[in-house]
């Protein structure tokens, strides 16, 4: 197996609730031992494909294949290869911890041998050793979600999908969840994770954004940032914000602008240039005009950037 | 197939089913709680029925007839009335329950054509109360035809009519007529089938709803092993059940048990796959609590309650009626519970209910086996 081998294969997938096109022809392939993101606004059909990867969906046209497995035509075959975290907590509330790990070992045919340590080590792992007699459904949602992971890795899959698994967690689990995540794939596993958190997108080897059901971008965070980009950002601080968004948006130079927290973040071809004649614009608009400064882009300007409306068929990668 | 993934399974109910308050409250009180309601609430016997006569023939026969309503504890004659209008009039008063009313030429019928009719009315208001008091006085008016009748072929010779005295029947007399004993085969039918198709309705429903199904069907078990895994510990519920309904039925009200455990346990383990897979089913389909809730109740509660002869006799039931109440499993269950322990039938006298079980067991097995599919949409 070498490094780079696939892992996850996507090719022309299309997924179709009635007249609502949830996934539109996409294609990519995930390879061994790296976290693969996947980063898109809500509804922009991450969820989709991840259970049709899982085999919990029938794609409409197209096919996948994980871990060299059909999804379409061997679901079950798929499943023994795979460890899933759904996007909603989906472990058994009522059951204390230590029998959420026992039920899914038993689910996944851990041997009954390898079943003690396996859970003693999911345990060690969410830290949940203390804890193993506390009914699941009082745990914090960040405790929740590392038992979460623990069941869904407890059978030692090479693939794991994990969709929005830190949704809801406090920055500090959230951190640690990411930890874990690392030692796996340093592991050998392949992570497959969703995420609209885009500080989160950082951690991930390759990332594959996503816009209402098509691919916008895919690439390592660092290519998207310095390729992604159709120009050099600017960082304007102004006051009042909004009639600066709106001047700046109707500038000929600025080819995107859109606020970050209490800035605006410009896109444009030519930051020199540019520079002066934002000053003009904004003043023009008597809006009161303070520092302009080149930035290097974070994820999230690439991802406004690129999730931005365009014409149809443009794809940057 | 994997022992494992269903023994997880297995233990996974069964740790829930421990730890929910509502179903323990279901399991254990829902049998007591049935035995006390219809044991004392719904008493099947009636003693002292109100009753008026009109007798328009004024003979020696219809004087014997009368005397034997008259002897009975089952009825009170309360008026005699002189006339037609006067007895419908004391029914409509609610003066009496049966009216009796023996027509001119009753012995001059019965004497030279050898048959007569007597006609009864009955407020049938508390349908109840009046099936029973068409019962006891189709009861006596056969009784007294048997005297007439045996007389008659001892005077005529050979073969007499077939029924000397014509009485339109609506209900069969039921010669014991213990409420506690006929009641207690109904009862242990219904507290099956609550608990059966109740408890069962909501186990996948639940998990739809609170999305630990789309975790479950991630994982390789199989459909059949969810559902094996998830019912066994029903059928366990079920049987215990079974147990106490019997044990409080024998010791606490004297309920005769003349039948074979075996055969009582084996029945109620048919019974139960027919109700649980029922219930599984309609989890499975509905996906939802309240919807698979309220129709499990409304697929097994309601036909074992009506339809099963537990309150109302299948052969007094329009003929249509009587077709529909062989696809429900109530009825078999509860005419083999019947038999088990009132006249204690040996099972090879009850081929045809136990066949009749166990094909609708097996049909609703393999139903809601087929239901069960491991995909979100």
């Amino acid at each position: 197996m070498t490094p780079r081998s696939p892992s996850v294969v996507v090719e022309r997938l299309t997924k179709t609730f009635g007249a609502f096109v949830a996934v539109d022809d996409v294609s990519f392939e995930a390879y061994h031992g790296e976290i693969f993101g996947f980063l898109g606004p809500n509804g922009a059909g991450k969820s989709t494909v991840i259970r049709i990867l899982c085999g919990l969906l029938r794609p409409t046209t197209g096919r996948a294949t994980v871990d060299g497995v059909d999804v379409a035509r061997d679901p079950e075959g798929v499943r023994q290869r795979i460890g899933y975290m759904s996007q909603k907590f989906s472990l058994y509330n009522d059951l204390r911890v230590r029998e959420n790990l026992e039920l899914f070992a038993g689910l996944y045919s851990v041997p009954a041998r390898d079943a003690a340590d396996r859970i003693a080590w999911a345990l060690k792992m969410a830290g949940l050793e203390e804890r193993e007699q506390a009914v699941t459904g009082s745990l914090p949602v960040g405790w929740k979600q590392r038992l979460a992971l623990g069941c869904a890795v407890l059978h030692r899959p090479p693939i794991v999908f994990l969709d929005e698994p830190t949704s809801g967690v406090d920055p500090i689990s959230r951190r640690r969840f990411w930890a874990l995540i690392r030692e796996m794939v340093d592991g050998g596993i392949t992570v497959f994770v969703t995420t609209h958190y885009m500080d989160e997108a950082e951690y991930c080897d390759r990332l594959l954004l996503i816009d209402r059901g098509r691919i916008v971008a895919l690439g390592t965070p660092a290519e998207l940032k310095s390729r992604a980009m159709r120009g050099q950002l600017l960082r304007v601080v102004c006051e009042p914000l909004g009639p600066g968004l709106d001047a700046l948006q109707h500038a000929p130079e600025v080819l995107d602008a859109a606020v970050f927290g209490n800035t605006i973040h410009a896109v444009v071809a030519d930051p020199a240039a540019a520079r002066t004649s934002i000053a003009g614009v904004l003043a023009g608009h008597h809006v009161e005009v303070g520092e302009i400064s080149v930035i290097s882009p974070s994820l999230e300007d690439v991802f406004v950037s690129l999730t931005a409306p365009r014409p149809a068929g443009e794809v940057a990668v | 197939m994997s022992w494992r993934r269903i023994a997880a399974v297995m233990r996974k109910e069964i740790v829930q089913i421990r730890r929910d308050r509502r179903s323990l409250l279901i399991i254990l009180a829902m049998p007591l709680a049935q035995l006390l309601l219809n044991g004392y609430a719904v008493n099947l016997d009636a003693r002292h029925v109100p009753l008026c006569l009109y007798d328009r023939d004024r003979s020696q026969a219809s004087d014997d007839l009368l005397a034997h309503f008259r002897a009975t504890d089952s009825f009170d004659v309360v008026h005699v009335s002189d006339s037609y209008a006067d007895l419908v009039a004391h029914i409509d008063a609610s003066a009496c329950t049966v009216g009796v009313v023996i027509p001119t030429r009753f012995s001059e019928r019965l004497r030279t054509e050898g048959h007569a009719a007597v006609q009864a009315l009955v407020d049938a208001s508390d349908s109840n109360t009046a099936s029973l008091g068409m019962g006891y006085a189709q009861g006596i008016v056969q009784a007294y035809a048997g005297g007439v009748q045996l007389e008659w072929q001892q005077r005529h010779g050979g073969a007499a009519a077939a029924s000397t005295i014509a009485f339109e029947p609506r209900t069969l007399f039921n010669e014991e007529l213990e409420s506690m004993a006929n009641i207690v085969p109904g009862v242990i039918a219904l507290v099956m089938a609550v608990v059966g198709s109740f408890l069962t309705s909501l186990t996948v429903a639940r998990e739809w709803e609170r999305g630990t199904m789309e975790q479950l069907i991630a994982t390789p078990i199989a459909p059949f092993e969810i559902q094996i895994g998830k019912l066994i510990p029903y059928y366990a519920v079920g049987i215990l059940d079974t147990a106490i309904c019997a044990g409080v039925a024998v010791t606490l009200f004297h309920v005769p048990f003349r039948g074979s455990w075996i055969v009582l346990f084996g029945c109620s383990l048919l019974f139960l796959a027919a109700v649980l897979s029922l219930g599984y089913y309609i989890s499975v389909t509905s996906r939802s609590q309240v919807a698979a809730s309220q129709f499990a109740m409304l697929t097994t509660f309601l036909p074992t309650m009506l339809l099963s002869g537990f309150i109302f006799p299948i052969d007094q039931m329009p003929r249509v009626v009587q077709w529909i109440t062989w696809i429900f499993p109530g009825r078999y269950y509860v005419s083999i519970l019947r038999s088990v322990f009132l006249k204690g039938t040996p099972a090879s006298l009850m081929l045809e209910p136990i066949a009749g079980l166990a094909a609708i067991a097996m049909i609703l097995t393999l139903l809601a086996g087929r239901a069960f599919h491991k995909r979100l949409a």
